[in-house]
């Protein structure tokens, strides 16, 4: 397999970019390693193709952001919104992520290794995040669809404004959000689950240990007693 | 006795505080405990450009021959970083507006309409449909909070992406898109089951500062290769800062929208009380471009109660680069007609003042999700009575630029304009008509 490498300090972030969005038959089954990215931010983003792309250090904002098909490795911590809006492929956080990793994203797997900040999953339409640490308070505000495993610790107001989403953790959590309820563990959630714990290398970890969060759809509609609520 | 003198009456008096409409308001709350929520800009009288008037030329300066001598109106927007700058014919641009507040023709007809006059359209809440797209030779993305449908193949296939920090109707709100209008289509592409509120965020879920907008502009830059104009829009609140703070961010362009600007769905109380008239806000947010030196390099579009060539005139004389039009574009496409009145009784209200387009019953078909209702919008015809409404605002525009001997629309300047009223001398900064006197800027 190919790999071509280019280094932060002696190359610009938009040639690295410019050359990640080549079309697909230039990019297809390679990896490109960024070395020294000493927290660029928009590191690999936008990207479109089948491509591996290995970041060796840390990444600043909006890291593999809008992803679709690629692979990519953050070998250290991310910063803001990590695989923001990703559509599809996989992105890997062996650190820890800062605030509102994997906003908005529809699609694709994001792994955290490590911690993830606040409002991780914020508005999430479909990605499935596995989290290996904890996450900080208000994670998947208004979250969906898709699916949010946390190994550690959840913090405040977790799943606030619950849409359709799946929230499983493990640990405590400090404070459901408003609307935000357990639900028995059914036999498609704890599928589901344990297919993303084996993808995301915690194959280990026993599926029964997870408590499952979901919506009440008390908010669905608008109603004056739950005014307080909003 | 019968011969007893009378004692006269006093007439049955209203109150101008608790008028008709502020009484109704009061019993409807009472009654269903929810705030009133509606369509449409501020309805009550604020300064505005009919407040402002041209001086035209006279012995001093002299005209141009209306029918020979040109008076350009083309604008270039989005040159200080895109490589593709976006080129009007008009300054005249139609606003964002979602899908979903919007029926599909009536986005069809809007692309159909501006496209034919050589103007952008604009995309919304809940993301970009094939009609509009196909239909808009020059289309703008909106990337907004909720990123409804936000999918990045849309966001490479737009010609220039508008990141919405707020709107004119309701400067750091949301939006609710209620149950009503959320048809298979519309919740498909929000990802939300059917029939359920939708309420979008006021602020993005990624990024909170003006640092953190410098970062996200940057990152839509990299995603499009530095392809596309990216513009800012503001509601108009503090347009000094704000405009100031969008242009260190990296704003190619900055739309600034006042508080008569329409809204699909929010609130009455919010529509009427936050934000401040477009008149008010226009100097301050050209001062802040003049003291960075980018005037006409970051370009100004504004909107909020754009309705004839005059505003459209006034607007840029003020230094405005463009402006945008969202409420006239849907009254030009056949939004509160007359013809419907029969229809409008129907649901308690008349043509004209039909504003409840959250509840998806628009007779009109423009403000509905009903397959059967939509129907009603013949995209083609109303696309091109569209075109016909904004070529009388270039023309207008055009009638008045010449008259004031100004051989392109981007020449006409606040010199050219008077105020009638204090207040609005004060805030267009132009002096009340007959004197050379600006409120807060020189001594009477
Ligand atoms: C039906 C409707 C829907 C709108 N939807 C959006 C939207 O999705 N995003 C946005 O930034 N502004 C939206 N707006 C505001 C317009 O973009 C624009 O700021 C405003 O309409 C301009 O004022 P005017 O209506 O007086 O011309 C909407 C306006 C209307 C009337």
């Amino acid at each position: 397999m190919e790999t071509i490498t280019f280094d932060l300090d002696q190359h610009t972030l938009r040639e690295v970019n410019q050359y990640l969005h080549s079309d697909a038959a230039e990019l297809n089954g390679k990896t490109v390693t960024v070395a020294n990215p000493n927290g660029s931010h928009n590191i690999a983003v936008g990207l479109k193709s089948d491509v591996n792309v290995t970041i060796q250090g840390h990444a600043g904002y909006y890291a593999a952001g809008m992803n679709q098909l690629a692979n990519v490795v953050i070998e250290g911590s991310a910063g803001t919104g990590v695989a923001e809006n990703m559509m599809s492929g996989r992105v890997h956080v062996k650190g820890f992520a800062s605030n509102a990793a994997g906003a908005t994203a529809n699609g694709g797997l994001l792994v955290i290794d490590g911690d993830a900040g606040l409002r991780c999953g914020i508005s999430m339409k479909g990605v499935n995040i596995v989290v290996g640490g904890s996450v900080g308070s208000f994670s998947a505000f208004m979250a969906q669809a898709g699916n949010l495993v946390i190994l550690g610790d959840a913090g405040e107001a977790l799943g606030d404004s619950l849409y359709e989403a799946r929230i499983f953790v493990r640990g405590s959590i400090q404070s459901l959000g408003a609307d935000c309820e357990e639900k028995p563990m059914d036999a498609e959630s704890r599928q589901i689950l344990v297919n993303l714990l084996a993808e995301s290398g915690h194959q280990d970890a026993d599926p029964d240990s997870f408590t499952l969060l979901g919506s009440a759809r008390k908010l669905y509609n608008f109603h004056v007693d739950n005014a307080g609520d909003y | 006795m019968s011969d007893a003198p009378k004692i006269p009456q006093t007439e049955p008096r209203y109150s101008a505080t608790f008028d008709k409409n502020t009484a109704a308001e009061i019993r409807r709350a009472a009654a269903t405990g929810i705030y009133d929520i509606r369509g449409a800009g501020a309805k009550r009288k604020l300064p505005h450009f009919d407040d402002l008037l041209f001086l035209g030329a006279s012995i001093s300066r002299y005209p141009l021959e209306g029918y020979r001598e040109k008076c350009g109106t083309d604008v270039i927007l989005g040159n200080r970083f895109a490589k593709k700058p976006i080129h009007l014919k008009t300054p005249v641009t139609i606003a964002g507006m979602s899908f979903g507040a919007l029926s599909g023709p009536a986005k069809e007809a809007l692309g159909r309409g501006a496209s034919a006059v050589g103007t952008s359209t604009t995309t919304g809440d809940g993301g970009m449909t094939p009609e509009e797209r196909g239909q808009s030779s020059i289309l703008v993305y909106q990337y907004l909070p909720s990123r409804y449908g936000m999918n990045p193949d849309d966001l490479r296939k737009a010609d220039a992406i508008e990141v919405v920090i707020g709107q004119g109707a309701k400067p750091g709100g949301g939006g609710m898109l209620l149950g009503q209008k959320i048809s298979d289509r519309v919740a498909k592409m929000r990802c939300l089951p059917k029939g359920v509120d939708q309420r979008s965020a006021c602020r993005h879920p990624d990024w909170t500062g003006p640092d953190d907008l410098e970062i996200k502009i940057a990152e839509i830059r990299e995603i499009t290769d530095w392809e596309k104009p990216i513009y800012v829009k503001v509601g108009a609140t503090r347009p000094y800062f704000d405009v100031a703070l969008a242009v260190k961010a990296g704003a190619d362009v900055v739309v600034l929208d006042g508080m008569q600007g329409g809204t699909a769905a929010t609130q009455e109380v919010f529509i009427e009380h936050v934000g401040i008239p477009i008149l008010a806000a226009i100097r301050p947010a050209v001062q802040a471009l003049q003291d960075l030196g980018m005037h006409r390099k970051v370009q100004l579009i504004v909107s909020g109660g754009i309705r004839n060539g005059a505003d459209v005139a006034k607007a840029l004389a003020l230094g405005a680069d463009a402006v945008a039009i969202g409420t006239a574009a849907l009254i030009a496409l056949g939004d509160n007609d007359p013809h419907l009145e029969a229809e409008y009784n129907k649901l308690g209200t008349t043509a004209g003042a039909y504003d409840d387009w959250h509840e998806g019953k628009d007779p009109a078909g423009i403000t509905t999700q009903d397959p059967e209702l939509m129907k009603r919008v013949d995209p083609v015809k109303a696309g091109r009575r569209l075109a016909n409404y904004l070529s009388v605002l270039t023309m207008e525009a055009q009638v008045i630029a010449r008259a004031c001997g100004k051989s392109h629309l981007h020449n006409l300047e606040p010199e050219d304009l008077v105020a009638l009223t204090l207040e609005a001398s004060a805030m267009a900064k132009v002096p009340l008509a007959g004197t050379n006197w600006i409120p807060g800027v020189t001594q009477f």
